[in-house]
Order: C-alpha cells, then structure tokens, then sequence
C-alpha cells in the first residue's frame, strides 16, 4: 500500500520555493512534515534531521577560504583582475569563460574539480575578469547586463564542473552508479563509466560554448538605447579605456579601522 | 594522520570568531542574532559529534529559526574603499594573484602528487579526503605569505571573512539543510513513490519513449531533490534495470553514466541545488536569487535532449 502522503514534502518545498519563503523555513518544515507521514514520533523526526545535518558538515568546510579572499579583495585582487583583462586586447567575456569551461571540465576530469569554485575562483578572479571584458565590449554596463554576466560566470563554472567530473572514474557519482547496478548483478569497471561521461563533456562544451558566443555577441551590439542620457559614447567601443571607476561585483564602499 | 576532524576544528574555529566579531559589532542592529547564528555553526562544527542527534537536530532548528525570522542581517565590516583597492591594484600589480593562486596550486599540486607518488603510502591525510586537508593547509599557507607580505591589521582575515559570509548569510548553511532533507525524504519512502508513478507512465513497447522517461525522470527527480545522487537509484530501480538494461537489452555503462548525466542537467535547474546554484547567486550579490539557474536553462534543456539521444543510439547501438 503506497502512502501518496509522502509527496507532500515535495508539494511543500515546490510551493515555499515559488512564494518565495525563507528556503531555510521551508526546507525545515517540508522534513518535519515528511517524518511525522513517515509515522515517526518528532523528536525522531528532530534527531533524524540533527543526524543527517551533522553527518554532511564536509560540505561546510569550503567556506574556510572566505578569510584568504576576503583579505584578498581588501588588497585590490578584483580590481587587479579587471585590469588585467582590460590589458589584453582581443579578450571579451565569452571567449574569456570558454577558456574557464574548458580549464574547469579538464581540471574535474582528471580528480582535481575541488581546487577551484564559487568561492575560490569565481567570486575573486572569473567575474571580475568577466565584468571587466564587459565593460571593454560595451562600455558601462547597466545593471541588468551585469547582473547578466555575474550570472554566467557561476553557470560557466557549474557546466564545467558537472560535465568534466564524471570522467575521472574514482568520483563518488561513478561509485554510486557503479554500486546501484552492481545490486543488480550487473557488475561495471569505473572506468567504462567515466568513458561514456566523454560524449556528453564534448556536447555540455559545444552547447555552453555556443551560449557564450550569443553573449558575446549580444554584448557587441550596440545597445538600443532607451530613454535619453544613456551613455551611448561608450557604446561598441573596444579597448578604449573603460572608466577606472568601474566597479568589480561586490565591494562595500566602506572605510573603517585602517591597515599598517 | 591529519583528518577530516581537524578541518573541522579548524573552520569551526573560524566560525566561533566570526560569531564573536558579530556579536560585538555595534554597527550592526542584528548583531545578537547573527552572533547566535555563527555561533550554533561554530558549535555544529566543533562538538557535532558530542551533542547526539537530538542535540544537532535542535541546532538545525535553531538556525532555521533565526534565518526565517529575520534575525541575522547583513554587517559591514572594516575593509579597504574601492579607492585604496584601486591604489593597491596599481601598486602591487599582478603579483597580486599568486597568493590567490596558493590555494589552488597546494590543492592541485598536493592531490597529484600524493594520489600518484609513493607519498600515498606515508598515511599523512585521511584517506580519499587529501584534497580537502591540501585546501585547508592552502588556506593557511596563504594567510602566512598575505601576513608576512601586505601585513594587514591582525584581525583582518577575520573580519574580510566575516564580510563575505555575511553577504552569503543563511545560504551558506542550506546545502546542508538540503542533504539532510533528502535524507528524510528517503526515509519515508519518497523515492519508491516516486518510482512508481514514473512506471506507470511508460508506455509498453517503445524504447525510444522508455529512454526519454528515463532522462526526464532523472532530470525532474533531481530538480526536486536538488542532488542526482538522490534521483539515480530511484530511477535505476523503476525504469534503467529493469526496462532498458533487462528488458530491452541495452549497454549498462551508457543508461548508467549518461543517465546521471541527465540527472545533472536537473541540477542546473533548481534552487534546491542550492550550493551550485544559490550559493553563487549570493556570493555573487545578484539581485536574483535565481539569476544562476535563469542562466543555465538554456544550456541545460539541449543538452537534457542531446543525452536522451546519446543513450538512445549508444546503449543500443
């Protein structure tokens, strides 16, 4: 007898998701609900949730990073970033992230995908680097076109890492199709696994690829002009100086307690 | 033997820190409850596995109910103005990214070398976990040169760090939420639901059909458990052995590998997959929290289509 009840879990993230609630109000109370239809008494529910959150706090450990690159940035590593790009004439935004889907997939390929990520590469070296080879195709950009290319400077990174790692054949999905399978007699080598992840590396390559190209392209093309005072003197401009006020993604403007 | 256990240490250290600067910083009118926040993180990190199960379960509890109350705001701590950044970018110039690139090239370096060389052998990490250990010694290997190079006041790392998790907040914790959610999810059976109504839908007969239920099934079942993982031995059980590898006879290494493959275009998709997808949004300061996955649909549903096809003509090549 098949308890449909379980699904209201589901129903309530999908529904906490789309009215925009606290994801960290929804995830909790879709559990809670899940485990008392589940018949378990709550403070099961609580231990079982407790338990299940403490065995996964590897997953918590990246942020120890956060104290290097913020250091980092304090030091003017976007704004160096920017201008490095700025340096080289024929760089712009797609071809710099194809070079980064490329570094990214080969990179997880070979075992290494956890040496670089949002909070190690993105935040302080890629969307930088993104923004500023912007702003050298199309002037200032408008919040919409940064928010644009922010975007898909995360994407670039998620595409890379997902259709890079299965190649290398001692990840833990390889495992866990290997042991799935296996439950059912059908006994697989990792590596077989790994080679068929190789079509679909090459197609992830070919189609993201494409879709940074378009974003060249629609970064080139002048922009329709909406409404008077828009800066259309930068417009198309390449490699001429874009303003040294450009601001790399996020720095609080803020001055406080002041270094040596 | 240097283990997961120490890293543990080290960041919940990290986040006792943060929690105090927090609840001292006077700017900040939520600064108690972004204190008690970082500090239930601290706390999880050190003691997780002292306080038992109920006790992390109260944690979790906790931390949700600072997030979703409102309580934890985002501080302002003391860092360089745009202008003294611009003045450091010109004046250290691009020897600037080689304590940037100390993290990654310890990482890099380290797991290649340890994973190929008799090093393996010595037993100095924890097994499977070397390039965790090499980012956390990474980290610190940095901090040293940033010190002894740029001597920023003592406090800064703390404070830069407690900058960016600010600007991250709760998003910081939900992949955790998350993976402990579909925990539960599996414990009550979830995924055997879920299973059968994807059999019932299958048409009888038609392979090709059967294949695109598969990867859709895949690619949903992920979007709504925010991790593949969860997605590929449910839809193993329901449709992959059973139908296309026994029933029709295909290639298991092509429904296998290509199948999660699917199931990875779903995680492009979803908020659940919130450390790939809403993490970066933060981290990133969009105005959209769902700008990541906005820009990865497009790249994801041809390729969703492309994979139905790989395993169409692979598997039964």
């Amino acid at each position: 007898m098949t308890n449909y009840w379980v699904l209201l879990g589901i129903l309530i993230v999908v529904a906490g998701f789309a009215l925009r609630l606290n994801p960290m109000f929804v995830v909790t109370a879709a559990a809670i609900a899940t485990g008392l239809i589940a018949r378990m008494d709550i403070a099961e529910v609580i231990s079982t949730f407790g338990k299940a959150f403490n065995d996964n706090r590897i997953i918590a450990l990246v942020w120890i990073v956060l104290p290097v690159i913020g250091l980092l940035e304090r030091f003017g590593l976007q704004q160096r970033a920017a201008a490095m790009i700025r340096s080289f004439r024929s760089a712009t935004t797609g071809r710099l992230l194809i070079l980064y889907l490329l570094y990214r997939q080969v990179i997880s390929a070979i075992g290494l995908h956890s040496t670089a990520g949002h909070p190690q590469t993105v935040r302080p070296l890629l969307a930088p680097m993104a923004l500023a080879a912007a702003e050298k195709q199309q002037g200032e950009l408008d919040e919409p076109t940064s928010e644009k290319v922010k975007a898909y400077s995360a994407a670039t990174d998620n595409v890379g890492l997902f259709f890079g790692e299965d190649i290398f054949f001692a990840i833990a999905s390889i495992v866990l199709i290997q042991q799935t399978l296996a439950a059912y007699g059908i006994v697989l080598a990792p590596i077989e696994l790994g080679l068929w992840a190789i079509p679909t590396a090459i197609a992830a390559f070919l189609v993201h690829g494409t879709r940074l190209l378009m974003l060249d392209r629609s970064l080139s093309s002048p922009r329709r002009s909406r409404g008077e005072g828009d800066h259309a003197k930068h417009g198309g401009g390449v490699g001429d100086d874009a303003s040294a006020t450009t601001s790399p993604p996020p720095s609080p403007s803020r001055d406080g307690e002041d270094k040596a | 033997m240097i283990t997961l256990q120490h890293l543990y240490v080290l960041a919940g250290a990290m986040f006792a820190a943060f929690a105090i600067l927090s609840a001292l910083d006077r700017s900040n009118p939520k600064r108690l409850g972004n204190g008690a926040f970082w500090g239930l993180m601290a706390l999880s990190l050190l003691a997780g596995d002292l306080i038992g199960d109920f006790g992390n379960g109260l944690l979790v509890l906790g931390l949700a109910a600072l997030a979703s109350l409102g309580l934890i705001g985002r501080s302002q701590p003391p860092t360089s103005s745009d202008e003294e950044r611009e003045a450091f970018s010109a004046r250290h110039g691009n020897r600037l990214f080689l304590p940037a690139l100390i993290i990654p090239a310890i990482a890099f370096i380290g797991t290649l070398l340890y994973t190929y060389t008799p090093l393996r052998e010595s037993g100095l990490f924890e097994a499977k976990r070397e390039t965790y250990v090499l980012l956390g010694l990474g980290v610190l290997t940095a901090l040293a040169v940033i010190f002894v190079w740029l001597r920023p006041p003592a406090l800064a790392p703390l404070q830069e760090g407690r900058r960016l998790i600010d600007a991250i907040g709760w998003a910081a914790v939900l992949p955790q939420m998350l993976a402990a959610l579909g925990v539960l999810f599996a414990a009550a059976g979830v995924g055997a639901v879920i299973g059968e109504i994807t059999r019932a839908v299958i048409p009888e007969g038609s392979v090709f059909l059967t294949v695109v239920v598969f990867a859709l099934g895949m690619a949903v079942f992920t979007m709504i458990m925010g991790n593949a993982f969860a997605a590929f031995p449910v839809m193993a059980a329901a449709i992959g052995v059973p139908l296309l590898i026994q029933g029709y006879g295909g290639d298991p290494a092509v429904v296998g590998a290509i199948g999660m493959l699917a199931g990875f275009c779903g995680t492009l998709m979803t908020p659940m997959a919130a450390n790939f997808n809403l993490v970066p949004a933060a981290l990133l300061e969009l105005k959209d929290r769902n700008g990541v996955v906005k820009a990865q649909v497009g790249t994801a549903l041809p390729l969703l289509a492309i994979n139905i096809l790989f395993i169409y003509f692979f598997a039964y090549r």
